[in-house]
């Protein structure tokens, strides 16, 4: 990646990691309900991924960890931070909350909180870029705990059997929900398991963000070229429990500390350091600048957002009716 | 008007969808070279190719859920799911999926998918390929539920299904395949809401759906040639919405109704309908209204039980002949 690549990556990821630290603020301070997933330690992942794709171009699904997938892909973050307030002008009009965020005109197609079930949607997805013949991929984002859903093995073999153009992204974060891989997997090693569907598939670490680009790009250039599905497992490490409720005592402190050490956000700055293309301080003042954006725009934007109104509770349910009509009372010009 | 069979009613309905907008694709298991275990998509393989007639392997959540995915970028799936019982598995697609997908996303997205299954009790094919389960699909917020009783319907209503906005279900019957009936020779788009009087009369409403508005039928003649009793038959070939206005006008006519369905009744449309009579005109009511369904057991293969677990004409006559108190 070029320097200022790196820069343009590091500022993304200070903005998502503090994004979603403020989301634990607002809700511990109540202003968020339901369930929360957060995403901190995972940074790595989604951006090495999305510099290799084309974010607003290439389709992109996931599951319900999807705050940052979605700012990625153009989501502006005052809109995703609406709909964890349950707000009108929240990216799903406040629908949808944490687990379903959807930017359709970004080609962000939301997240799903079925575990397991975007893997068929986005083959569906590729499915019709494959119909209406155009450049684009579908990108399906998915923790390792979704390949035990049935819906895993259905698609793979639906997708090399088609040669859809989909990429799976597996963010194998050693836990599915508060039970290790080793007590729930039988097979650690993810991308092993592709290999029974014919589908390339490639493991690299999931906190270098330059070593996830590299083996991204080689994925997203598979996949693009017309070659079908193909998989690539991402090695990373969630910070936080589960959701909120999670006081993470399925897992030892030790463990944790250990994965810091190699967090995606100190790597790069780091790197941006000793390559001299930037200094500590340049890193706090960033800390600080987006604490400053999140608080003055993306919170207050929140906070001020109207409510939906409840005369509104039943649109979205169906299609409006103006436009249904002809199907619906049988009168078709 | 051509008197064709339901199949080929519904092999119309594809063809001319698909002929139309090639967006329109299909799928399912054995639909396309085999030609379709209901011969519903006869011919299409051959018409359209592999990439828009898909055979599909056996992993039914999987290829619906690939339909719903494909409907958000504006492709039109019509997918079969051969029997009732399968959609089972594909419930999770269907419903959390397909139904839900323009409500969470605030609008943003939709799956105009068409999901057509066959199902009821056929002849012996035992618990896991007789369910009737109207009353699942007709409870889920966002899915409409259609089910024809005749060729005209099967044709007008796909036709409709595959054109609307929102995920239809089509609730088929796998003993109605060869029925025949009158379609009309033009384009015709059966409206997926509402209700049709079949049959006019004056004592009683009989509400089927399906195969059981040919048991009313045939109930509604016996009644009258044998009784002096007048019932009117009201076709439900909407499950989802129901038809409020079209139960309360027949009701309001009649005072008295009978509802006829092939599934149980634990949560079943007879329950739904006589809940909105209650509602819609119950001091218009000269009887209880009363429950003609299945007995809630897992389909007996044995034909003796088979017979005894599914309701017919027969019992649809009892049932009138018990509120005139003739029986």
């Amino acid at each position: 990646m070029k320097i200022e690549d790196k820069k343009r990556v590091l500022r993304e990821m200070v903005l998502h990691r503090r994004f979603e630290e403020r989301c634990y603020q607002a809700y511990i301070e109540r202003k968020i309900g339901g369930f929360l997933h957060l995403y901190p330690g995972q940074e790595a992942c989604c951006n090495g991924v999305m510099e290799a794709a084309r974010p607003g171009h290439d389709y992109v699904i996931t599951g319900y960890r999807d705050h940052v997938h979605a700012i990625k892909c153009g989501a502006d973050p005052k809109e995703v931070m609406a709909e964890l307030y349950g707000k009108e002008t929240g990216s799903s009009k406040g629908r949808g909350g944490s687990m379903h965020i959807f930017d359709a005109a970004k080609r962000f197609m939301g997240g799903y909180a079925l575990v397991g079930g975007p893997f068929p949607l986005a083959a569906g997805i590729a499915k019709a870029i494959q119909m209406k013949g155009g450049d684009e991929i579908a990108i399906c984002f998915l923790g390792d705990a979704a390949n035990n859903q049935g819906t895993f093995h259905e698609t793979m073999n639906m997708a090399a059997l088609w040669k859809l153009p989909v990429l799976f992204v597996c963010e194998n974060n050693l836990y599915g929900i508060g039970t290790s891989i080793e007590r729930s997997t039988a097979v650690i090693h993810q991308h092993k398991r592709v290999a029974a569907y014919n589908i390339p598939a490639d493991e690299c670490d999931g906190q270098d963000i330059e070593v996830v680009y590299e083996h991204a790009r080689k994925a997203v250039d598979h996949v693009r070229a017309g070659n079908g599905p193909f998989f690539l497992e991402l090695m990373t490490y969630r910070y936080r429990g589960h959701s909120m409720s999670d006081s993470r005592g399925y897992r030892t402190r030790e463990e944790e500390e250990l994965w810091k050490q190699r967090d995606p956000i100190f790597i790069v700055r780091d790197r941006l350091i000793k390559e001299g293309a930037m200094t500590m301080a340049d890193f706090e003042a960033l800390e600080k600048e987006t604490d400053a954006y999140i608080e003055n725009e993306v919170i207050k934007f929140a906070e001020e957002s109207p409510e939906p109104r409840v005369e509104d509770l039943e649109k979205y349910v169906f299609a409006d009716r103006e436009s249904q009509l002809p199907w619906l009372t049988g009168k078709a010009a | 008007m051509a008197n064709i069979m339901y199949w080929e009613a519904i092999q119309r309905a594809h063809d001319e969808e698909m002929a139309r907008d090639p967006l329109v694709i299909c799928m399912g298991e054995d639909i396309g070279v085999a030609g379709g275990t209901y011969k519903a998509t006869k011919g299409l393989y051959e018409k359209y190719g592999p990439l828009r007639v898909m055979d599909t392997p056996i992993s039914e959540n999987g290829f619906t859920g690939l339909a719903v995915g494909a409907s958000f970028l504006g492709v039109r799936p019509i997918v079969e799911i051969m029997s009732v019982n399968f959609a089972w598995l594909a419930m999770d697609q269907m419903f959390n999926s397909a139904a839900k997908v323009r409500y969470m996303s605030g609008g943003q997205l939709a799956a105009p998918c068409v999901f057509r299954s066959a199902g009821g009790a056929a002849h012996q094919l035992g618990a896991q390929h007789s369910a009737r389960m109207e009353k699942v699909f007709m409870g889920i917020a966002g899915l409409r539920v259609v089910t024809p009783s005749n060729p005209k319907q099967a044709y007008g209503l796909l036709k409709s299904a595959i054109r609307c906005d929102d995920p239809v279900f089509i609730n088929e019957h796998e003993l109605m395949y060869n029925m025949k009936g009158e379609v009309p020779d033009g384009e015709y788009f059966h409206p997926l809401e509402g209700s049709e009087v079949a049959r006019a009369g004056t004592d009683v409403t009989l509400f089927g759906y399906n195969i059981s508005v040919h048991w009313c039928l045939k109930a509604a003649e016996i009644l009258d040639k044998q009784y002096g009793i007048s019932a009117e038959v009201v076709d439900l070939y909407s499950l989802a919405p129901l038809d409020r206005a079209g139960i309360k006008a027949s009701v309001s006519k009649t005072h008295r109704a009978v509802i006829a369905e092939e599934d149980e009744a634990p949560v079943g449309v007879g329950s739904e309908v006589i809940a909105i009579i209650n509602e819609e005109c119950f001091f218009e009511l000269d009887a209880a209204p009363v429950r003609v369904h299945s007995a809630l057991v897992p389909q007996p293969y044995n034909h003796t039980l088979e017979k005894a677990t599914i309701p017919d004409h027969e019992d649809v006559v009892k049932a009138v002949l018990k509120m005139f108190g003739k029986a």
